[in-house]
């Protein structure tokens, strides 16, 4: 049915990830040895940046002072992270990150996850359409439509237990709307794509049983698909908590925002150091690369994105 | 079945995964309802707070270090002495300047930082403030008329209580002036000449730096070029948007300026303020133009100590150094506050003598702007900016905060940063200004 | 039912024909939540803009929105210094994301596909400046950029008077600097992408060609790349997405305070328009219409490419 179907529908990524056997059992070669030189010289190229900045952040700012950044260190130290950490109140801004990431994260992929059983499964005339509509709406600049975003979040109002602002505006609901509607056509996209590659036998089979949709969907499908569930989770944490721009216009309580938006908070209030900036800078990373170590193993295996359509 | 569906589970095991699934997915709810419940226990508690009478919320952009604590002393003070609480709300300088206009229609704060001149005016004028004649009949004694005048909008009614202002001039050290026998110039030939001994001497004679977010920088040294050669009255209606700005006086202006570029610290247009400052501490640079919260980037007292400036330099003799370029910071009340007579009272104190002692003793880069402030604890730097202010006959806010702040952003300060790396292109870049100019003066 | 040709299709249509109350309300509720939600939050805003762009409006009150035509469009066209560099900006940002980071990201996931030892070290490595927010990112390039303390000026001894190289204010190198902390981020970014879908693909095929005699590059032009032809285009699709909505990093690097002469991007255009302190919002809103259409031609491109085979009955 495509001519881009290389392998017979089914058969592919979600039962991948163990797959152990080796498909290019070669002896070692010299172009072994120069592909694994090249990767060893491109990845330490890639980290250079990342431990300049690690480097900068142990350093005490009087070192650097003294014999400037490009030196060997005179010492090296947490310090400039324990004093990040305590003058920033950084915690804060953590747990506004959790608040916002975690349940935006959940509810984007059970979006996504309805649409996409939807379109995989039942040949409705407009599914194309949907599916565009989704993918469509995740490929728009942020800019394009923040305006009549930021007035809307002021007319649609909150209960009070909600929101202190008792607005969209300046609420965390506010912000886990925006991120939900705005990451749910790239998530709808990858996982129909996923589920198109389950045989419609499982599901038929329980239709035979006379099982209704949600089920079908619920304890069937959805379990199936944890492989691109776990690779999504991974990638949409890793955009929810970076983004920016939403919460600089859409809360305006400084401690509210979440800690990417706080970003600037914190330098104005490390002053000028540079290697108590890094620090920060660095902290604020870490949740990110846990989820990444984490889910690391599902995250290609699970990511399906065109060639395994059945 | 196809061969290739033997690779899923049978029926039976999907059975089992069901209940496995189950569980997984009542795991995952838990933690977002676990993760949500801070929110509404946030939410209610603030919510509770923002509502009662008691309670002044204030939006405050002072994040840096030093402001955040003397602000949070202020506040503290009035706290005691009226026994309302005043809830700070701190969003870091550049964000809340650049989200006002969102954060005053939104649900700002009832009291909330701001700045006088243009862009007081311009929030004011538009129903985004509250006029607070009643404050002002409390406090009026406090401050000079000069100072009243910076506080009243368009309509004449009061919008804004000053804090403090800070003056701009030209920073040098003393130990590096005196180790070279260099002399305070009096006008522009002595200036550039200074300046020509300097790069001789092997120095660089200006600091510069308007990297990232500061390319405002430079328009302090425009603001005093225009201020000394065609003085007050046009500078301020060419901020205003009243003149244009293909005009031979502005010309004169950049061709003045242009004298200064080849003395200008190099890589400045991605050096930030900060960093030029420390090329002025380190003695690298001979001079820097800037606001004297250059001070604040003088950790070591020594150095802060060995800190002076004089006064941007004579060019047109009419205009001598009558003019001075002085920021003013202050407060205003927004458009419909929850707690209006606790905010009425709180800009009350703000505007007495022991709020000023309180937050300048702290934040000790500003100076009082209240009659009655205590200034014997004052440095000689300080005092020496006290007197440059009162000595000054008229009193300029800087480029920004005098005209439109998105023309001065969004065409001026491109323009000006064009230029500084170009400045054979003055036609071009004021040509281009002038086309722009009408998109934000409509009038 | 039997009477419908066998396609593989017709099987499924049969299923629409089972469903009771519940499941068609389960249904609508499953489709028409998440569509809501992106029709209220996505859509309506973006077609608000598209109407705002008719205006003059500065942001206060809805009763100052004023109607003036295309007038925007006029000004923005023919009287706008920053406009025509921030398109040729993002069309060279578009090139050279084509032409650099893409195949090189391309190039390591088909390396890292050959079951070498290490490879998710090097994985890991390569896509970690994706897991970073770009605040920090921004930073890290900062540290590396600056033209007193930074790392590069500090190894080329290019930090002192007469010798200065500018990465970030230099209006001709600074976009350049900007492209390659971005690179440094898309690499992985395309890498991963890639990696996914070399995953599904069956490397037999691949293989059979070199039996075949082809070299691996012939075997990978010839057999691998349009065997992958989906793939190719949704990384084609991001790339051009990316590069049109370019923002973050020049954002942190440029300052948010106007733009710096060769940095200026239609998005950083947009904001400072819209979200200035003296808010143009009909004219930031027809910035953003151009942008809109502008990426509009490609994620349709995108979409007709991808679903064609889907949309054919």
């Amino acid at each position: 049915m495509s001519t881009t179907r290389i392998q017979p529908p089914g058969v592919a990524a979600p039962a991948r990830p163990a797959d152990p056997a080796p498909r290019n059992r070669r002896r070692v070669r010299p172009a072994r040895i120069g592909l694994h030189a090249f990767l060893v010289v491109t990845a330490v190229v890639w980290l250079i940046p990342l431990l300049w900045a690690v480097y900068t952040s142990l350093r005490s700012y009087s070192d650097t002072a003294a014999h400037g950044y490009l030196s060997l260190a005179h010492g090296l130290g947490l310090d400039n992270y324990q004093q990040a950490w305590t003058q920033s109140g950084m915690i804060k801004y953590f747990i506004n990150s959790t608040l916002v990431t975690v349940p935006a994260v959940l509810l984007t992929l059970l979006f996504a996850s309805a649409v996409a059983f939807y379109v995989s499964r039942f040949n409705f005339r407009f599914n194309v359409v949907l599916l565009m509509v989704f993918t469509g709406a995740n490929l728009l600049p942020a800019q394009v439509i923040i305006t009549p975003l930021y007035h809307l979040y002021l007319l649609l109002p909150l209960p009070d237990v909600m929101s202190d602002s008792d607005l969209m505006y300046n609420s965390y609901w506010g912000l886990i709307a925006i991120h939900v509607a705005y990451q749910t056509g790239f998530c709808t996209f990858v996982l129909s794509n996923y589920m198109r590659t389950i045989p419609h036998e499982l599901t038929e089979a329980a239709l035979v049983d006379g099982a209704p949709v949600w089920r079908q969907f619920w304890q069937i499908i959805l379990p199936l698909c944890r492989p691109a569930f776990a690779a999504l989770a991974t990638l949409e944490s890793i955009w929810i908590y970076n983004d920016f721009f939403w919460a600089i216009v859409l809360i305006s309580t400084g401690d509210k925002r979440p800690i990417t938006s706080a970003m600037a908070n914190l330098r104005g209030a490390f002053f000028t150091n540079p290697n108590l900036i890094a620090a920060g800078a660095l902290m604020t990373a870490i949740p990110t690369l846990v989820i990444y170590f984490v889910l690391q193993r599902q995250f290609v295996s699970g990511l399906t994105l065109g060639t395994n359509k059945g | 079945m196809p061969a290739h569906a033997r690779r899923y589970p049978s029926p039976t095991r999907v059975a089992a995964m069901m209940s496995d699934r189950r569980t997984l997915l009542k795991g995952m709810l838990g933690v977002a309802g676990l993760a949500l419940t801070p929110e509404l226990l946030a939410a209610c508690g603030s919510s509770g707070g923002g509502s009662s009478a008691s309670t002044v919320t204030f939006g405050c952009n002072g994040s840096d270090a030093v402001p955040k604590a003397a602000f949070a002393a202020m506040t503290s003070a009035f706290g005691k002495s009226s026994g309302e609480t005043v809830k700070t709300n701190t969003v870091d300088h550049d964000t809340f300047q650049n989200n006002i206009t969102s954060y005053l229609q939104g649900t700002p704060d009832d009291v909330f930082t701001w700045f006088a001149g243009y862009r007081m005016q311009f929030f004011a004028g538009k129903g985004l403030a509250h006029e607070i004649d009643d404050v002002w009949n409390q406090i009026g004694g406090n401050f000079t008329d000069a100072i009243k005048a910076l506080a009243k909008g368009t309509d004449g009614h009061y919008y804004l209580v000053p804090l403090y202002n800070y003056p701009w001039a030209v920073f040098y050290r003393k130990s590096l002036f005196a180790a070279k026998g260099y002399q305070v110039p009096t006008n522009w030939d002595g200036f550039l000449a200074l300046a020509g001994q300097m790069k001789k001497d092997g120095l660089i004679p200006f600091s510069l730096g308007y990297g990232q977010g500061d390319s405002w920088a430079p328009l302090g040294t425009f603001d005093f070029i225009n201020l000394r050669i065609n003085g007050y009255d046009f500078h301020k209606s060419l901020m205003g948007g009243k003149e244009s700005w293909t005009d031979a006086r502005v010309k004169d202006v950049f061709t003045h300026w242009s004298q200064l570029v080849p003395f200008y610290q190099q890589g400045a247009a991605g050096r930030k303020w900060q960093d030029a400052a420390q090329s002025l501490i380190n003695k690298e640079t001979g001079m820097y133009v800037l606001g004297s919260f250059v001070s604040q980037q003088f950790t070591n007292a020594a150095d802060l100590a060995d800190l002076d400036f004089f006064l941007f330099p004579e060019i047109n003799p009419v205009y001598g150094t009558e003019s001075i370029e002085a920021p003013t910071d202050g407060l205003m009340m927004c458009a419909r506050p929850k707690n209006e007579s606790g905010s009425a009272k709180f800009l009350e104190f703000v505007g007495s003598a022991q709020a000023e002692n309180d937050y300048l003793n702290i934040d000790t880069s500003e100076l009082a702007v209240n009659k009655l402030a205590d200034t014997s604890k004052y440095s000689d730097l300080r005092k020496k900016c006290v007197q440059a202010i009162a000595q000054a006959k008229n009193v300029t806010q800087f480029a920004d905060r005098d005209s439109d702040p998105g023309f001065i952003s969004n065409v001026v300060e491109p323009a000006v940063s064009t230029w500084l790396g170009a400045p054979a292109t003055t036609d071009s870049v004021l040509n281009q200004i002038q086309s722009q100019k009408s998109q934000y003066f409509q009038s | 039912m039997t009477a419908i040709p066998s396609t593989h299709r017709s099987r499924r249509r049969r299923h629409v024909r089972r469903f009771g109350t519940t499941d068609k309300l389960v249904l609508a509720l499953m489709v028409g939540l998440p569509s809501l939600v992106v029709a209220v939050f996505v859509l309506l805003p973006a077609l608000g803009s598209v109407l705002l762009s008719f205006t003059d409006w500065d942001g206060i009150g809805v009763n100052t929105i004023k109607f003036i035509g295309i007038q925007n469009y006029v000004e923005i066209f023919t009287n706008y210094p920053a406009f025509w560099p921030a398109v040729e900006h993002n069309l060279i940002w578009l090139g050279f994301f084509v032409l650099i980071p893409t195949p090189f990201g391309i190039l390591l996931a088909y390396l890292l596909d050959k079951k070498i030892r290490f490879s998710r070290v090097y994985q890991t490595a390569i896509f970690l400046p994706m897991v970073i927010s770009l605040a920090v990112v921004g930073f890290i390039w900062e540290i590396i950029y600056d033209p007193d303390n930074g790392l590069l000026n500090d190894l080329f001894g290019t930090n002192k008077q007469g010798h200065y190289i500018d990465w970030l204010g230099n209006p001709h190198l600074n976009l350049w600097a900007a492209l390659v902390a971005a690179s440094w981020r898309h690499v992985g970014y395309i890498m991963i992408l890639y990696l996914a879908g070399l995953k599904g693909f069956d490397s037999t095929l691949r293989e059979a060609a070199q039996i075949d005699g082809a070299n691996e590059w012939q075997a990978f032009t010839r057999v691998t790349f349009p065997a992958l032809k989906p793939i190719n285009i949704i990384v084609l699709v991001i790339t051009t997405i990316e590069s049109l909505r370019a923002f973050d990093i020049v954002y942190v690097l440029g300052g948010n305070n106007g733009t710096k002469p060769g940095m200026e991007l239609l998005s950083l255009l947009i904001t400072n328009n819209i979200l200035g302190e003296s808010s143009h919002i009909g004219y930031g809103s027809a910035l953003a219409v151009v942008l809109l259409v502008v990426s509009l031609a490609g994620i349709i491109t995108f979409l007709v490419q991808n679903f064609r085979k889907e949309a054919r009955p």
